[in-house]
Order: C-alpha cells, then structure tokens, then sequence
C-alpha cells in the first residue's frame, strides 16, 4: 500500500512541478524562448517573501500580494530590455542570456542573505491533511498547491482563448511578423507573456518556500525538474504541462520508494524515455505529438 | 487627391537591393496594379509601405505625413493595411478570430465582423473554424476581410490569385471590384495581366527593382507590357 501512497504523494508533488513549469512553458510556446532562469526568478521571489517576513512580520501568504504584482513588472521589463534584444540577435542567444542570469542569482542571494537554509512557515496549514487510509495520507498544503496549479492554467487557458489580450498572444505566437500587420504590437504583446510567466514563477517560489527549506542554489535543480515536466508533457502545450508535472512527481516519487536516493533518477530516466520515444516515433511519420505543431498550435492548450 | 507617395525608396535584403528609387503616387480611390516577374520586388514594395521592412532609402508619405519610421503596427491605425502574399492567416484561430483580432486594433468604420461576413457569405458557416483548415479561396476571402476589419484607407493587396483555383480567383476578383465601386483606394501586385488590367485605373511594372513603365490600361497594349515585363527592348543588362 505504500506504493500506492507514494504514487498519490507523486501526483501532489507534480502539482508543485507544473505550477513552477507554467511560466517556462508559456514563454517557450509564445517566444520560443527557454528561460533557464525560470526557477532562479522563483527563489528570488521566496527570498523576497523572507525579507518581508522577516521585517514585517507579514503572514507569508500575503506576501503574495506585494510580490505578484512586482514580479509583473519584472517579467515585463525583463523583456523589453533584455529578452527583446537577445531575441533579435538570433534564436540561441535567449539560452545564454538567461544562462547568465541563472548564474548570476545565485552568488548575489547568498550574499544578500547568507548560504543557509530559509524557510517559510505555512502557519495553520502545518500538519494538516486527511488519512484516506491507514497508509495513504494527503497533506492540505500539498493539496492546496495541485489545486493553485490547476486553477493558474485554467485562467491562463481561459485568459488566452476569450479575452483580445490572449488572442494577441497566440496570434504572436503563431506568427509575429503577420500580427504586426493587423496591427498588434507584438513587442508589448510579448512584454506582457513574460510578465504573466514570471508572476507564475514567482507564485511556484512563494510555494516553494512554503514547502520546503530552500538556499540560494536552488535555482538550478528546479530548473531541471521544471524543464523536464515540460518535455514531458509536451513543449508548447499548456495542459502538458499539467500531466508531464504529475508524471515527473510520480517517477521521482515512486523512485524514492525504491531507494531514497533514487527519486530525481526516476525522473530524468521517464524524462529521457519520453525524449528519445518522441524522436524515434516522429522518424517513423507518426504524427508529431505537439512538438512539431508547437509553433502552430502553441499554447492554445 | 494624392493619398499615398513613395518617393525614391530604395528597400534592401541584407546586400541584395529589392527596390530600386522606386517612386510614384496613389490617389484616392484609384486602384494602381503592380506587374512583374517574380522577384522583380512587389512584394517588398508593398511590405516597405505596409511597415514590415525598413527601407535603405526614400520616403513613403500618407496624406502628406512622412510614415517612413512609423511601425508596422501603427501604420494600421493610420490607415494601410496588407493581405499578404501567402495569405498568412493565424492557423491556429478561427476565422472569426482572425477578423476580430485585426478589427480591435484598427480604425473605427463601416467594416466589422457582419459586414465582412456579408461581403464574403462564404465565410459565414466557417466562422469557427480553424483558419489552417480552409482551402486556398477561403483563406484569400479571410485574409482580405481581415484587412478590412481595419477600415483602413489604402488596401495593399499581394498576390491575391497565388495557388488558387481559377473559380476561387473569380470570386476573389467579385469582391476587390465590389470594393473598387465602393471607392477604396487599392494597390495591387498581380501576376495574372488580364485580370489586372480589367480591374486597375493605373498599371505599373516592375523589373529588377524598377518602375519601368507606367499608364492607364486604354495607354498600354499587352505588347508593350511584356516587353516591360520581361525587360526586351532593353540593349544593355541594367
């Protein structure tokens, strides 16, 4: 029964995985463009939320409502002076620029803060959770968390199919030259998804820290995982993204059972797995399974 | 009334001059149709007026104001709007889509969803459907209706009839003359002569990046238009 349990403990810690994988997603299937910097904006946004707690005595929850906000402005200046101009110089140059900014947050968190651990105290939600059996047992944060990842790409769905801001952004996506015609300004249009993607990071680092003890290197390793739940799932699909996140939590999580060295194994081998099936299905003319029609079909879910 | 002037645009790709001291003028509601062979540069010098590429050199004028370093996107709101060559619709939105988001970022007008649909009835029943899924008519007939979701005041037309069916270019060429009575000021690149000059007041045609010669379709004989057109009387290689 523990496998079971350890398999329900997985599709909770994919809820965490495809929450922080949603900015990443949302700004490869609009830009083309991989922020390996992604999970590094997330932990800045839990070491903002300790210095908020820490000076304000602010429940960490509310700290969301400063840092939401402030991670809008920083995704949207984050393109227009930087991302802008790596794009133009060509499509590989994004990789090195955010490169560069991974590297960079590192060494300036821990001297801001300091190399040890931080954490944030999720208050009342400690410890709470329901015993579905005697061994199955889900905790209300983890919960919680699934539920915040499932609501963020409903809106982000519903946001990109019903509203012009969104449609704008698929039109950018399928073909920023054209959009330019009709009249969008595909510049600001891209302003605002980068914008949208660093908010959700900075959402998936609040929880973060919620979670789990974090320091200033973190950045990296939530990267991988971030990435891999999202070829997983499916580059350029937003729903992927969703299930390449539970199948990532499940593999790290069932690997964890086997031996408690072996959870972020299991992941990179279903991670693999998946990437080498893709490409050896798509030699045999299956139908490309969204990688190829990402540009086409990105992020219309 | 002179609405649109190109003077002495001079467009690049890279080292390769497409557009050589091209100039001339669009009054309002005249239809000019630009001839030539294929990479003669129509489609950059509608894409240089649309906004979408720099030019090296010159001018492009709108009643009068200087729009050269205006942006594609904000030409729109001042009144040109481009069908492409190729059409190139938004694959993954629906037809309905594809109108709305050009109408939201134009000008205000006598044209929008409805109206576009009635001009175009075949479109009505395809309203939602993915505009990748349409055939090469279809497509043309929403690539133009999205254009006009813009109301805009000079209609850049490319390579309307390009990869369509003989029936569909009929149709397509039904409606540019709808519009051409309603009094739109049209410029147009067509490869098919006889149509272009049953629809122009002007032609012109283009060779190797020129404007070699111009007039109304009662000037110029079909003769003279494919000598221009394939560059024979000349004596030297330009």
């Amino acid at each position: 029964m523990t496998w079971v349990n350890q398999v329900v403990q997985g599709i909770f810690l994919g809820g965490y995985y495809a929450l922080l994988a949603t900015g990443l997603s949302l700004m490869f299937g609009v830009m083309r463009i991989i922020n390996l910097a992604h999970a590094a904006l997330a932990l800045v946004a839990a070491y903002m939320a300790v210095l908020l707690v820490d000076h304000t005595s602010l429940n960490p929850w509310l700290t969301l409502l400063p840092i939401l906000p402030g991670a809008l402005v920083v995704g949207y200046l984050l393109q227009r002076t930087v991302l802008e101009r790596s794009l133009r110089a060509g499509e590989l140059v994004p990789l090195l620029t955010t490169f560069g900014l991974l590297i960079i947050i590192g060494p300036v968190l821990q001297r801001a803060y300091s190399p040890n651990s931080q954490s944030l105290d999720p208050g009342s939600l400690n410890g709470k959770g329901w015993s579905v059996t005697s061994s199955i047992r889900i905790s209300a944060f983890a919960a919680l968390t699934l539920g915040v990842a499932i609501a963020v790409l409903g809106l982000l769905h519903l946001f990109l199919t019903r509203t012009r801001m969104g449609r704008e952004v698929r039109a950018c996506a399928q073909d920023p030259d054209t959009a330019g015609l009709v009249g969008v300004n595909a510049r600001a249009v891209y302003a605002r998804a980068t914008a949208i993607a660093v908010a959700t990071a900075a959402l998936a680092g609040v929880f973060y820290g919620l979670r789990t003890s974090f320091t200033p290197y973190d950045g990296g390793t939530q990267l991988i995982y971030a990435f891999e739940a999202v070829v997983i799932g499916g580059l350029g699909s937003l729903w992927g993204t969703l299930w390449g996140g539970i199948a990532l939590g499940v593999a790290q999580s069932v690997g964890f059972q086997v031996n408690t060295q072996y959870g972020p194994l299991f992941g990179h081998a279903l991670f693999l797995i998946v990437l080498v099936g893709r490409a050896l299905l798509e030699q045999r003319g299956v139908p490309a399974l969204r990688l190829r029609r990402a540009r086409a079909e990105a992020t219309t879910g | 009334m002179t609405l649109l002037q190109v003077e002495s645009l001079d467009v690049r790709h890279g080292l390769l001059q497409a557009v050589r001291e091209v100039s001339f003028e669009l009054g309002e509601g005249e239809t000019l149709a630009l001839v030539g062979a294929n990479g003669a540069g129509k489609t950059t010098l509608l894409r240089s007026i649309a906004g979408a590429h720099r030019p090296a050199a010159g001018h492009v004028l709108l009643d009068g104001k200087d729009i050269t370093r205006v942006p594609a996107h904000e030409r729109v709101k001042l009144g040109i709007a481009l069908v492409p060559e190729g059409r190139r619709l938004f694959p993954g939105l629906t037809v309905e889509e594809n109108l709305l988001i050009a109408g939201a970022n134009g000008r205000p007008g006598p044209w929008n969803v409805k109206s576009v649909l009635e001009a175009f009835p075949l479109l009505e029943p395809l309203r939602r459907h993915r505009a990748g899924s349409l055939s090469g008519g279809e497509q043309q007939a929403t690539a133009i209706g999205r254009a006009l979701m813009t109301n805009p005041r000079v209609l850049l037309l490319d390579e309307v009839s390009l990869g369509l069916a003989p029936v569909a270019v009929d149709g397509v060429y039904r409606s540019l003359e709808k519009l051409i009575e309603s009094g739109a000021t049209i410029l147009l690149v067509e490869q098919d002569l006889g149509r272009a000059l049953k629809v122009a007041s002007r032609i012109a045609c283009m060779l190797e990046g020129r404007i070699v010669l111009e007039g109304t379709p009662a000037e110029l004989t079909r003769e003279r238009v494919t000598e221009a057109y394939f560059g024979l009387k000349r004596s030297v290689p330009a």
